[in-house]
């Protein structure tokens, strides 16, 4: 998902010499061919997030389009403030990317598990925040964000995700993605965790259920439109998400069925408001928090029952 | 008009808005008063008329709790009607306490301390690219050189050699419970400038003479510069130098608002015309003997750990 994003914004950087990447001191072995072909479009701002987050908006107020990047909790909670007095709040044109949502960085311990990214991106106002799920849509992610003005939080995954879609043509930031229609049952997925979704329909078809699933690369704006209609449609709505369940993705969709007068059942799987303390990969760190495809297809078919 | 004639305006606007609204920083206000006039009356190149024009220079005030100083010198160059000033603080004015990037004139929002030398240094860093012309200005605070981010901006600023960044540094030795100097030392200030590599004036910074020959001549190529600008806390108000009571206390009815407009008018510059009291107040009230005058209010004057004395250097 990481090389699908450089590779695209090294497209979109030969298009619009506006467009300016500034990264934290990091990005070994990606960002290389960025710099060697566009050396006038990154900037090193060094280990120093409050800066850089500062510096992206005083860029992009002169007119450049600024991606900045880094790993884990560094391009968000270590410049929380940055973010929202001198991006959000100005309205700047600054795309923070984020490579490791989740347990991507698994065995690097808890400094590395971004799981209250989304929660607290989420609660900016002016701020858009994407997860794309697989490489497509990391690409159509990708192309959408460079050309939509204004703040935006892209959490990435890191690599190796399993193909959702063929392609997205009419790919829209704030639209959810349906990839399978079913009855009873719909799985509303962000980001990478979509391959244990899959898997978890694997066992749930196995099991004679054959759930609805969309992908939700876009969490704010919400798609309020498919959420409604899946409410109406199915009995339970399962979201999935490698985060917190405090304020993350699953809150985004509880928060719209909550008002709807009547609504289904809602089912939310994500970590259960602690911090992860395990050592082991995002495999290993999925499964012990209970977002593995198995243990997604247990709760649900707890649910079921 | 001349700079000691919008410094004036300033200081006499800051009293006025503090004193109808019941706004705090006049200290600040009126300490970084002599800075800001001479940026707009003779260094910053802008248009009134169109405010984002690209030829401008820019400039942000990070320590935004001095709001009431960039409000009132974008009022007399032209911005919007000085009548607006009055409006400060107030339910649907545009004019709050620390600045807003939605007043005319305005570069950016501050008012969280350390952010405006980095953001700064972006615009700096983008004309560069952009091979354009403009000086890019901030003023920051003594007080705020406490907040990390100031030196990631620092390092950062001399890092790509960002000669069209001036920064001052209001030094009025003062913040927001103490002095400088018993809240976190940033002695010398200057000698830690130059260690990261700034070309470094230091300068009294209520003296407009010495103010404009840093801002007009004192860049360099190459890196960026600083002007540690010595001023003083409450400037041309005597009970209010030097006493932190005047970060937060706002010159109410009676001796203390009286006391500051005949100050003020006794220091009047020739061509200039107080908007609020023409001809001074007649028979001000003065200070009776209960008065907070020339008091102690810092927290070190009556904070004593038993664990912790500053030594002082023989």
């Amino acid at each position: 998902m990481r090389d699908t994003f450089f590779k695209t914004l090294t497209e979109l950087a030969t298009e619009n010499k506006n467009i300016e990447v500034v990264t934290g001191d990091l990005g070994f072995g990606v960002l290389k061919p960025f710099w060697e072909t566009h050396p006038d479009q990154i900037i090193n701002a060094g280990i120093a997030e409050q800066n850089l987050t500062s510096v992206a908006a005083g860029m992009a107020l002169e007119g450049k389009i600024v991606f900045t990047y880094s790993i884990g909790n560094f391009p968000t909670l270590r410049c929380l403030e940055q973010i929202r007095n001198d991006c959000a709040y100005h309205n700047a044109d600054v795309k923070i990317i984020c490579v490791g949502g989740g347990f991507v960085y698994g065995s690097l311990g808890m400094s590395h598990h971004a799981t209250e990214d989304i929660a607290v991106m989420r609660s900016l106002p002016n701020v858009t925040v994407l997860c794309p799920g697989d490489l497509v849509e990391a690409e159509a992610v990708t192309r959408a964000i460079a050309k939509y003005p204004g703040t935006c939080y892209v959490r990435l995954g890191r690599g190796g995700e399993k193909k959702i879609h063929e392609s997205l043509p009419d790919f829209e930031i704030g639209k959810a993605i349906p990839v399978k229609s079913g009855q009873k049952v719909a799985i509303f997925s962000t980001g990478a965790i979509f391959e244990e979704v899959d898997e978890a329909c694997s066992v749930l078809e196995n099991s004679g259920i054959t759930p609805t699933v969309y992908t939700f690369p876009t969490v704010k704006p919400i798609d309020k439109e498919v959420i409604r209609n899946v409410s109406e449609t199915h009995e339970i709505i399962v979201t999935c998400e490698e985060h917190n369940l405090s304020g993350g993705f699953g809150s985004a969709v509880a928060e719209v069925l909550a008002e709807l007068p009547s609504h289904a059942r809602l089912l939310r799987i994500g970590m259960n408001d602690e911090y992860s303390t395990l050592v082991g990969d995002q495999k290993y760190l999925r499964d012990q928090y209970g977002m593995s495809g198995k243990k997604i297809a247990t709760k649900i078919l707890c649910e079921v029952k | 008009m001349k700079s000691k004639q919008l410094a004036w305006l300033i200081r006499r606007h800051g009293i006025e808005m503090t004193h109808l609204s019941g706004g705090s920083h006049i200290g600040a206000i009126m300490s970084v008063a002599d800075i800001i006039a001479v940026l707009y009356a003779d260094i910053l190149n802008f248009d009134p008329n169109n405010p984002k024009k690209d030829t401008r220079d820019r400039f942000i005030l990070s320590k935004g709790h001095a709001g009431a100083a960039i409000y009132a010198a974008l009022a007399e160059s032209g911005f919007f009607d000085t009548e607006e000033l009055k409006t400060h603080y107030r339910n649907g004015s545009r004019l709050s306490g620390h600045v807003s990037h939605h007043v005319p004139g305005v570069d950016f929002s501050t008012g969280s301390l350390g952010h405006g030398l980095s953001a700064a240094a972006g615009m700096a860093l983008a004309a560069k690219q952009d091979k354009k012309e403009h000086k890019n200005y901030v003023v920051i605070g003594d007080g705020e050189c406490n907040e990390g981010s100031v030196w990631e901006a620092a390092l950062f600023a001399v890092h790509f050699g960002l000669d069209n960044l001036v920064c001052i540094v209001d030094h009025n030795h003062m913040q927001s419970l103490d002095t400088c100097e018993n809240v976190i030392s940033t002695t010398p200030l200057s000698g830690i400038w130059q260690s990261f590599g700034w070309n470094v004036i230091e300068i009294d910074g209520n003296d407009h003479a010495q103010c404009y020959e840093a801002l007009k001549n004192g860049t360099v190529k190459g890196k960026p510069t600083v002007i540690i600008a010595n001023t003083v806390k409450g400037k041309g108000i005597s009970y209010m130098e030097n006493d932190l009571l005047w970060h937060y206390r706002f010159p109410h009815d009676g001796w203390e608002y009286d006391t500051a407009v005949t100050e003020l008018h006794n220091n009047k510059p020739d061509g200039v015309t107080d908007p609020y009291t023409p001809n001074g107040i007649e028979n001000p009230v003065t200070p009776d003997e209960n008065a907070d005058i020339y008091n102690d209010h810092t927290m070190s004057a009556t904070h004593k750990p038993t664990w912790f004395t500053k030594e002082k250097e023989q």
